[in-house]
């Protein structure tokens, strides 16, 4: 049985990713190996993560999350979130993303923000 | 009925693989739903149990083959939930707990899985030792 997994997106140099219903250990584990390739051949500044599909994230999300902020942060880049709800954000703030990394509601406004 | 709450369990075993994370969280949310929980406590219950099954994958078995023991019980409003693998245990459980530790080296994960559960059940009690495999039994009071 194969999932939907990660769909990625280019938005000139932004590189908008989005995320699948579940985002646990199981579905993440592409998701490195994904990035890590797409970071090396593209130019990317920003980084757009979208949740407008996902209804649930554990910890295994988080630690996705803030690994491509210190992969962004030394390249100068940023990261940014839209689309997060009720689950999701209660997840981001514990897990102390929330302060790091800026929230959007919509793709575009993280697209331009 | 008498006074005297009725306790009813479930109890189920799976295979220690990644896919099962999924199965086994909204298998406890759908048992615990007899509770009557909000949204949000069917999320925090999922969230500690997708945790605690990830953990048995990743570090009990290692991604090994191997079996992983759920249960849970309702008794008057109180939840326990009961995860346990014969896998290699813990050496140091208080370190294990400790925010942002973890034994990956690919930085990929987090360290947070049990100040997840800690966070989102009310307790969460672990027993392990080297070669004995890890209990992992948390409860939550649902319907303050």
């Amino acid at each position: 049985m194969k999932e939907k997994g990660f769909m990625y997106e280019a938005r000139g140099q932004v590189l908008v990713i989005h995320l699948p219903k579940e985002l646990d250990h199981h579905n993440c584990r592409d998701l490195k190996v994904e990035t890590d390739l797409l970071l090396a051949e593209n130019y990317v500044t920003k980084i757009v993560f979208d949740f407008s599909e996902t209804r649930f994230m554990d910890s295994s999300g988080i630690g996705v999350l803030l690994n491509r902020y210190k992969q962004m942060e030394r390249s100068g880049g940023k990261v940014a979130i839209c689309g997060a709800g009720t689950q999701i954000l209660r997840v981001l703030s514990i897990g102390g993303v929330g302060k790091l990394v800026p929230r959007y509601d919509s793709m575009e406004a993280a697209i331009a923000g | 009925m008498g006074l005297q709450e009725e306790r009813e369990t479930f109890r189920m075993e799976v295979e220690s693989r990644s896919q099962n994370e999924e199965f086994a969280r909204v298998t406890v949310a759908v048992f615990m739903s007899r509770l009557d929980p909000t949204m949000e406590e069917m999320d925090d219950v999922k969230t500690a149990v997708s945790e605690a099954v990830t953990n048995a994958v990743i570090h009990g078995y290692q991604g090994r083959e191997g079996i992983i023991y759920i249960q849970a019980a309702v008794e008057g409003q109180e939840l326990t939930v009961e995860i346990r693998d014969k896998g290699v245990g813990i050496r140091d459980v208080t370190k294990a707990m400790e925010p942002m530790y973890t034994t990956d080296t690919t930085g990929e994960r987090s360290g947070m899985g049990f100040s997840f559960m800690e966070a989102f059940m009310d307790e969460v009690q672990v027993l392990s030792a080297p070669g004995q495999g890890t209990c992992v039994t948390m409860k939550k009071r649902i319907g303050r």
